[in-house]
């Protein structure tokens, strides 16, 4: 799209926009479970009257200010990046993209913030009551803010509900609801609030169990662990039933990610479950990409057909298949893609040179083409495909998306394993005495926000080389600007934000060990 | 049916609504800007700082919101000026990610950078927030360096992306005006909810300075641009050229906008002249609503009546305007469904406002175990 694309612009623009989100990213997902943590800790308060879940919620609620405040100075980036430092992207989609933006600043983040001052001013100015439902609006505001930028990402993945308008050379959204009830945006939503809900328990589940170990505030920790233990495990348990959903979705709607997280190069029916392996490179290659073989693996015979497919004898196809194409399952290979994308492109280019010099005849045919279903559906579908110059470029990292997927899923089943030992010895009334318990769950801190960070790794680099899937790769949406500016502000939101997260961990740490006031 | 045009009439309104809005919020950063030099002691900056705390997370939404709202109704303006302006934003948003950190960290144990890192945080918000601000909005007036291919990318004409427009003496104007506005709504805002004898003297004292040095630049501002030329776009062709006393023109042919214009001033006038002669404390309940009216109107004399609200001085026919800047009519419309909520929204933000605002914040309340910063 640009005539020449500088690939340090987009090395650097990719790199900033993976810091800035990274970092929002350690602080959102415990922003959104620590605020329902909250809402259910108060709620025991207004019902019960007792002065100790007053104190309980209040110290948390403490914690939780740390994180928000650290959250929104993150976000705010974001939001402004697309269009900073892709401009090009920002219209080419902005008719269906910003909607949800601007939908998320009206319906959730006003909400959030307003709430948010009564929910840590409001104790002793208002009611019992409305304090209260303070506080549950806090926590839906939240989740709708996760839900409508979820949106905008699975709209990414798989743009729906839009047309392409050769007029003002950009896609403009003609069904709302397709837009929201994208399987993809759904799918996205459920899992990651859920996924916020379980780290947010561990965080509680680990602080308390260093209490314990400390001996300190053992009221505090026992309640604690009580609603969180419960809360994560049924979080951890829709964490998994959703993740399952998702990983069906992509063999779907993005069938390339599925088999480079699956590390699956050549396909095959009867196909197993790789539970875990560990990856080298083979001899054989996909144009000028090695494929890659697995040194050792742990695999469930059949599993993979049979969830994708539903039967044993499924053929799950690999990215051999979809590179070359495979006629017998109706995979369409890249070649072709990128010569329908070309017919498509050059169609456009017709078009906006038949506006330049006016002629109202080729403009109006050119037109009707355009609105045309079987060019909407045969070609534009791969328009972002002209710009692919070998078909192996279409392929992501198959290593981050393999890795980065199977630990994530791994972590998953072990935090079950942790909510339901947590769970387990409270109610035994061990939990005080089995110190080693209090050690796994207080160490697991970390784990979550790994696997999270991990979730959207998979999710992000797994898309690559697309911007939006199969319109756009990523060098076509980027701004127009020196990279130099960009490695400037790359640096300095790098200090920045570890600055800020330097100084919130030791704040943090400062409060957890000062402990509740009594 | 409601046609395209009058829904990119109804989002100009709303987009300036949303930024005239944040403008008077703005009293966060104007009051943030004085707190290295109005209280006298530590506790005294705690009340300002408390004071001011408990309404940032109102301008910063406001921010966001006004940010997406103009990505989904006038994307071209999103991708242009961000995605060339790039440096003018950044430096705003830069200060905006350092004030959201600074209230909650500044007086926590444990913090390692100490308080005075976030307290100049603070400052430095809000003192570049403002007049950055001031000097993006200034753009919409006078200019800006780009241009923009068939398929509408944009190119950015100078290699300071976006930093000249500092070099204009009207830009400057205006973003000195924003922010010794904000300082004004600043001090009114001290005056009406803290309850400190000494620190409201010292507020009043500096409500004079700050108000004329408002006035000064921002009667530079208002008088430059009634003899300006502007940019005008014929409504039929979209053809933009430049048009001598195109803004005062706007102001005639609009005259209800006129009136509200002049009846903005006026407020913030008579808020600041009840205070400071009449020793009010309530100047903020006409001065705020002044600085809605006054910057609402002045978006709509850069938006409406067939003018470019971001021209291109390097490019005139790139310039935009609400027609060819706007989305698709179905997303307008589709938005205008969403918008119907802000009232709502704005319904509950007054009563959330009012139970927290209730009584005057004072030396006690910072002393009890409350929440604070
Ligand atoms: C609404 C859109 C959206 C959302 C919710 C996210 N991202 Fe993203 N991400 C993008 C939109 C995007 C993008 C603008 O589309 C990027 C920039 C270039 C690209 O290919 O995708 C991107 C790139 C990108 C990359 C670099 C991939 C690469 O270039 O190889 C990483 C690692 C992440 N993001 C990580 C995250 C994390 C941790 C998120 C959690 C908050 C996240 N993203 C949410
Ligand atoms: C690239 C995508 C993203 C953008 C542009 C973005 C933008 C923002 C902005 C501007 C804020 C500050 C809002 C305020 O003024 O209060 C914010 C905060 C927040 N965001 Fe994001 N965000 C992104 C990704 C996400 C994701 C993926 C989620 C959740 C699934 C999320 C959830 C939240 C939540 C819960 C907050 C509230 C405060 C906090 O972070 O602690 N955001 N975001
Ligand atoms: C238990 C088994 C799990 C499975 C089967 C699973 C599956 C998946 C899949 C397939 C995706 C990619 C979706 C896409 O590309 O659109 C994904 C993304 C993600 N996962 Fe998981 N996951 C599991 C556990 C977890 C855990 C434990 C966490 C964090 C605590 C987590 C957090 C995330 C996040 C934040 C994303 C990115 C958002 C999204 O795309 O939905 N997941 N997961």
């Amino acid at each position: 799209m640009i005539d020449n694309i500088d690939l340090t612009l987009v090395g650097w623009s990719r790199a900033q926009f993976a810091l800035t989100a990274i970092y929002h990213w350690l602080f959102v997902p415990l922003t959104l479970g620590l605020s329902f943590i909250l809402a259910i800790m108060e709620t025991i308060y207004f019902r019960t009257g007792k002065e100790e879940w007053k104190m309980i919620t209040r110290f948390w609620m403490t914690l939780f200010g740390i994180n928000f405040a650290i959250g929104i100075a993150t976000g705010i980036i974001l939001e402004f990046e697309f269009g900073a430092n892709w401009s090009n992207y920002s219209w080419f989609v902005g008719d269906i993209f910003g909607a949800p933006l601007a939908v998320e600043g009206i319906l959730a983040f006003f909400l959030e913030s307003t709430f948010v001052a009564v929910m840590f001013f409001g104790w002793n100015k208002v009611s019992r009551k409305f304090h209260l439902i303070s506080t549950w609006l806090v926590a839906i505001g939240a989740s709708l803010s996760a839900l409508w930028i979820l949106v905008a990402n699975a709209w990414m993945q798989n743009p729906v509900g839009m047309a392409f308008n050769p007029e003002t050379a950009r896609n403009e959204m003609v069904s709302f609801w397709a837009v929201l009830f994208n399987q993809v945006a759904v799918d996205k939503f459920l899992h990651t609030i859920s996924s916020g809900f379980l780290l947010a328990s561990m965080f509680v589940l680990s602080i308390s169990s260093w209490f314990l170990l400390k001996k300190r505030e053992a009221l505090l920790a026992k309640n604690s662990i009580l609603v969180a233990g419960i809360f994560g495990l049924m979080s951890s348990l829709m964490v998994a039933y959703t993740g399952d959903q998702s990983a069906r979705t992509v063999s779907r709607v993005q069938p390339v990610k599925f088999a480079a997280m699956e590390a699956l190069f050549e396909g095959k029916s009867n196909a197993g479950l790789t539970a875990f392996g560990i990856l080298k490179n083979s001899d054989k290659m996909i144009g000028e990409k090695n494929q890659k073989e697995f040194v050792v693996k742990i695999e469930i015979p059949g599993l993979l057909s049979v969830l994708t497919a539903g039967d044993r004898d499924a053929y799950v196809p690999g990215l051999v298949d979809h590179i070359s194409g495979n006629a017998k399952i109706g995979i369409m290979s890249v070649q072709e893609k990128m010569q329908r994308g070309g017919v498509a492109r050059n169609t456009l280019t017709d078009y906006l040179n038949a506006k330049k010099l006016n002629v109202t005849e080729q403009i109006e045919n050119i037109k009707n083409v355009f609105i045309s279903k079987d060019f909407q559906e045969n070609y534009f579908k791969y328009f972002g495909y002209s710009s692919i110059k070998n078909p192996e470029e279409v392929i992501p990292s198959v290593p981050t998306s393999f890795y980065s997927f199977h630990l994530m899923v791994i972590l998953g089943f072990l935090f079950i394993i942790i909510f339901v030992l947590a769970i387990n010895q409270l109610f035994q009334g061990t939990i005080e005495k089995d110190r080693w318990f209090l050690w796994i769950a207080f160490l697991s801190l970390p784990l979550p926000i790994l696997a999270s960070e991990l979730g959207w790794i998979l999710t992000e680099v797994g898309r690559q080389p697309w911007i939006i899937q199969n319109l756009m790769p990523v060098s076509g949406g980027v701004s127009n600007i020196s990279s130099g500016s960009v490695i400037t502000t790359f640096i300095l939101f790098a200090v920045l934000f570890t600055v800020l997260l330097i100084s919130e961990i030791s704040i943090m740490v400062k409060q957890i060990k000062t402990g509740p006031k009594h | 049916m409601i046609s395209h045009l009058l829904l990119q009439q109804y989002w100009w309104i709303i987009v300036s609504l949303l930024a005239s809005l944040l403008v008077f919020l703005m009293f966060v950063q104007g009051g943030q800007s004085l707190i290295f030099t109005l209280p006298q002691k530590e506790f005294q900056k705690t009340l300002i700082v408390n004071a001011m705390g408990r309404k940032w997370e109102f301008t910063f939404t406001t921010l966001v919101t006004f940010g997406g709202a103009f990505f989904a109704s006038f994307p071209l303006f999103y991708s242009t000026s961000f995605g060339g302006a790039y440096w003018v934003w950044i430096a705003i948003l830069f200060s905006f990610t350092i004030q959201a950190v600074a209230y909650e960290f500044r007086s926590k144990p444990g913090n390692i950078f100490g308080k005075k890192t976030f307290d100049i945080f603070l400052f430095l918000n809000g003192s570049l927030g403002p007049f950055l601000i001031g000097i993006a909005v200034a753009t919409f007036f006078t200019g800006a360096m780009f241009s923009l291919n068939l398929q509408h990318q944009v190119k950015w004409a100078t290699r300071w992306y976006g930093l000249e427009a500092l070099f204009n003496i009207r830009n400057l104007a205006l973003g000195f005006a924003v922010l010794f506005l904000a300082r004004v709504n600043g001090l009114l805002y001290i005056i009406n909810t803290i309850d400190d004898e000494s620190l409201l003297t010292r507020s009043v004292k500096r409500l004079i300075i700050n108000s004329v040095l408002f006035l000064v630049f921002f009667l530079f501002f208002v008088v430059t641009l009634l003899i300006s030329k502007g940019f005008a776009a014929d409504p039929l062709t979209g053809i933009v050229t430049t048009e001598q006393f195109k803004y005062l023109h706007n102001f005639l042919a609009m005259p209800i906008v006129s009136i509200m214009f002049l009846t903005g001033v006026l407020n913030v006038l008579f808020g600041i002249g009840v205070t400071i002669f009449k020793g009010s404390s309530r100047g903020i309940w006409f001065a705020g609503p002044g600085t809605i009216l006054t910057v609402f109107t002045l978006f709509l004399i850069a938006g409406f009546n067939g003018t470019s609200f971001y021209p291109s001085l390097y490019d005139l026919q790139s310039s935009l305007t609400i027609i060819n800047a706007s989305s698709s009519l179905f997303t307008l419309k589709t938005m205008m469904y969403v918008s119907f909520i802000l009232p709502i929204v704005i319904a509950y933000i007054w009563y959330a406002w009012r139970a927290i605002n209730n009584t005057k914040i004072t030396e006690e309340e910072m002393k009890s175990d409350g929440h604070k910063y």
